[in-house]
């Protein structure tokens, strides 16, 4: 069973390719589909966002394919389209990303437009104010739903006064505010070959993709300026925080500390993840509030190993009437967990889970590329697609029991409900 | 190593049917040692019996709850403890499941499906709860969201007779009186061998698939002849209709314009890809006519799209849609919207816009090979709704050959502002 994990060495595939002036992207060649994707990260994100500005990462990210180099917006689109190529950027709280995705015969231009998109963005008054509309409706756009206010709530909360607490999409406040000038100043900040990684995945050799990091990467920064950003740990556990709103179903979002993704417990708090409601169809809050009681349709818990503040969450959206009966399902659940660690049935199956399905990961050449991605940017090693199986196997029951206390603690959460739940 | 010469046709697909009548699709993929085993049946929310909308997709949830050999929970014990993925899936015309595992599990999948297609067994006290999931699965998408509440209205006033007017999902009074004798009536005339459609997409090959499923799918009897989908059908419209749904929580308005409009399975020679030619002229992103004109040049919204259901039994719709500028009203956009259309079917397409879309969809189909399960859908969504494997397979071409003036004719037939429906979402200011 399971020997999709031990078949094939993935690591010996990776290839470290470095251009004439150092900069490094790792490449898995292949050549069954002609096409070539590419996924780049910088540290940043909105986390970097100035404090009266959030949303200036997600503004800058969403402008740099409106218009590069010499093409204002419409021409950059048009020559985007002529040649079918793939190119977006987008910002988490911690990073910006850039995805690129070509098909092998159009990868001269598919590279030069992601050059000029990373380094000469033109940042016109025309597009600057578009997709400052954009941002506007799609904050609008989610300002009463649901689950966005429940997510909002817990993190402002939570996170009150750290840059984690502001809203990454910015508001109808800040975001009329940003400027061409704050949009500058963040790229100028950001932007370098400092921290920057590169994974590359599909029809291209070591030698062309060397000339192509210089053409596309060398004219970066070496340095970035980041402003530090303070460890965080989430404020508020233990309470609940209702809105009200005139809705039949009341979403909850709960949360707690988590661990960092390099702590080296973080493998076995995966696994208690998926038992506690990361697994689909056999995770702990699956079965006791979707299939036993009907309670909901979505329940799942997610490690957020966020860089300053890594947490462990969930959330889900249950009738009006039966939401305090949820909630404290849920909270017997982690409680439970968290005083006795999982049986060994269950670690067992989570693990084979686990092992097993590894590789449905990054089964296309756009989902390889951004595991190479991350595994850099969290500094896991080449090697860690062959260790990673072999870490989560050597899991016992033992170790499962003391992380779950350390994980969860005392069970206690911070709680956001939207809606008008009764008896809460 | 060399790049391969570039190929629209993609992989070599192979078609073969079982003796009691279950069609199976391989489509190999052999980067990785996993393959996707789906199973797809010919019955969706639109051949819902009058009255009981919804059962198709309860019974789909349903399908999760065991048989005689299998009782609750096993299936899924065995997928997750091979590291596998699955789930399923309703949609208007076919209900499908899958599972992805590693390739040697394969038959232990074959295995399973079979045995559910026809040996399901309910209880009341399996069905209830899962009735109870299933309402609150429509409070979450539906009943919580005007903007979705819109999307139902406009559909059952596009489709007035049509069941494509009914949500997939089912309107809340009739879940709720949905129980274990309606689903297994409705599973009985579906699932069938003669019904399903296998497709198994991964590093397999075509014969060690068929022999597999002769060893499992094949054991099961035929029923005789396939069930048949009993469906009304849509007289042609011939009235223009609006709605409106004013609700206090809609921060953001939007406009909607539907038309129905023939589907692969309906059409003439040519005239589907004509649409699909059409709707990437009018929203590719970035470049098409509707961003062009109502984003950039007049600054009346601030997006715009359109998307046609194209995979389809029966005629189908077609969207356009768009955002207000804070500025702007939403009567304003409507003329907007309608101009662009009024003047799409006048002066037609232009040459580089043309060219512009094809590459486009083309290219789509080249990454479409990079997934293996996206091509199971394509596949499976295909043949599900009555095209040919053949359809699928010369797509590109078809698409290739598509001139100005079909896209042009197709916009003059079937985007008829005589027969429009338009939605509006508003801020209800009076709440």
């Amino acid at each position: 069973m399971n020997d999709l994990s031990t078949k094939a060495s993935l690591a010996s595939r990776i290839q470290v390719v470095r251009s004439a002036s150092g900069i490094e992207a790792w490449l898995i060649e292949d050549y069954t589909v002609p096409l070539i994707a590419m996924e780049v990260a910088m540290l940043g994100g909105s986390s970097q966002d100035p404090e009266t500005k959030p949303g200036t990462a997600t503004f800058l990210a969403s402008l740099l394919d409106e218009g590069a180099g010499p093409y204002e917006s419409s021409d950059f689109h048009d020559r985007l389209d002529d040649f079918a190529i793939e190119l977006g950027f987008s910002a988490s709280r911690d990073q910006i990303s850039g995805q690129l995705r070509t098909l092998a015969r159009h990868r001269e231009e598919a590279f030069d437009m992601f050059r000029l998109a990373l380094n000469e963005a033109r940042l016109d008054a025309e597009p600057i104010e578009r997709v400052r509309a954009q941002l506007i409706a799609s904050v609008r756009n989610e300002a009463n739903d649901p689950d966005a206010m429940a997510n909002r709530a817990w993190f402002a909360t939570a996170f009150a006064g750290h840059p984690y607490g502001r809203p990454s999409k910015g508001t109808l406040e800040t975001l009329p505010t940003i400027t061409r000038d704050d949009l500058v100043a963040y790229r100028s900040k950001v932007f370098a070959r400092e921290t920057l990684k590169i994974a590359v995945v599909g029809a291209i050799d070591a030698a062309t993709l060397a000339v192509e990091l210089e053409r596309v990467f060398g004219a970066l920064p070496a340095k970035a300026t980041l402003t530090p950003v303070p460890v965080a740990t989430p404020q508020a556990v233990g309470t609940r925080k209702l809105i009200d709103f005139d809705i039949p179903q009341s979403s909850i979002r709960f949360g707690a500390a988590g661990l960092l993704q390099s702590d080296p417990d973080f493998v076995t708090a995966s696994v208690l993840n998926h038992i506690l409601g990361g697994g689909v169809f056999s995770s702990r809050l699956f079965r006791e509030v979707r299939e036993k009681r009907g309670l909901a349709y979505s329940v799942s818990s997610q490690l957020a190993p966020f860089d300053h503040g890594p947490l462990h969450m969930g959330g889900t959206s249950t009738k009006n009437e039966r939401a305090a009966e949820s909630l404290s399902i849920i909270e017997a659940e982690i409680t439970s967990l968290a005083q006795d660690g999982p049986n060994d049935e269950e670690l067992d199956i989570a693990k084979k889970y686990l092992i097993g399905s590894y590789p449905l990961r990054f089964d296309t050449s756009t989902k390889l590329a951004g595991q190479l991605t991350h595994m850099q940017v969290e500094n896991l090693g080449r090697d860690y697609m062959d260790r990673r199986n072999g870490l989560i196997d050597a899991v016992t029951r033992e170790d499962a029991a003391r992380v779950a206390k350390r994980l969860y603690g005392d069970g206690k959460l911070f709680v956001t409900v939207v809606g008008r739940p009764i008896g809460m | 190593m060399t790049a391969e010469p570039h190929s629209l046709k993609g992989p070599d697909i192979a078609h073969v049917t079982l003796k009691n009548g279950l069609e199976i699709v391989v489509i190999p993929d052999h980067r990785t040692p996993v393959v996707t085993h789906m199973v797809w049946y010919r019955n969706g929310s639109a051949d819902d019996p009058m009255g009981k909308s919804g059962i198709a997709h309860f019974l789909e949830h349903l399908m999760f709850k065991g048989t005689d050999k299998h009782p609750q929970g096993e299936f899924s014990d065995v997928v997750t403890a091979l590291g596998g993925q699955e789930n399923a899936f309703t949609s208007y015309d076919y209900t499908a499941y899958f599972q992805r595992v590693s390739r040697e599990h394969l038959k232990t999948m074959m295995e399973f499906e079979a045995d559910r297609m026809t040996g399901l067994v309910l209880s009341d006290e399996v069905v209830d709860p899962e009735r109870d999931v299933v309402i609150e699965e429509r409070r979450m998408r539906t009943d919580t969201d005007p903007s979705a509440q819109l999307g139902e209205s406009l559909a059952s006033t596009l489709f007035t007779h049509h069941p494509y007017g009914k949500p997939i999902i089912g309107f809340m009074h009739e879940i709720e009186g949905l129980n274990r004798e309606d689903a297994l009536a409705y599973y009985r005339r579906f699932y069938t061998p003669e019904n399903a459609i296998l497709v198994v997409a991964g590093d397999v090959t075509q014969a060690e698939v068929v022999q597999l499923a002769e060893e499992t799918y094949g054991r099961l009897p035929s029923r005789g002849q396939k069930p048949e989908r009993q469906r009304p059908q849509e007289p042609d419209a011939r009235s223009a209709r609006r709605v409106v749904l004013e609700d206090p929580k809609v921060e953001q308005p939007s406009l909607q314009l539907a038309w129905i409009v023939p589907s692969y399975k309906t059409a003439d020679k040519g005239v589907a890809e004509a649409l699909e030619v059409l709707v990437q002229i009018l929203s590719a992103h970035g470049t098409g006519r509707l961003h062009r004109k109502l984003v950039m040049d007049q600054k009346i919204a601030v997006a715009a799209g359109a998307w046609y259901q194209s995979t389809a039994v029966d005629r189908s719709r077609l969207m356009v849609y768009a955002l207000p500028h804070p500025e702007g009203t939403l009567e304003a956009l409507e003329v907007a919207v309608e101009q662009v259309i009024a003047d799409l079917v006048a002066k037609g397409v232009e040459d580089k816009e043309l060219r512009r879309a094809k590459t486009r969809l083309i290219a789509d189909t080249i990454y479409a090979q990079d997934s293996q399960s996206s091509l199971a859908r394509m596949y499976g969504s295909a043949l599900a709704t009555g095209s040919s494997l053949k359809d699928v397979v010369e797509w590109p071409e078809a698409i290739e050959a598509v001139t100005a003036e079909a896209v042009q004719a197709a916009a003059k037939q079937w985007l008829n502002r005589r027969h429009v429906v338009t939605g509006y979402l508003i801020k209800d200011e009076a709440a």
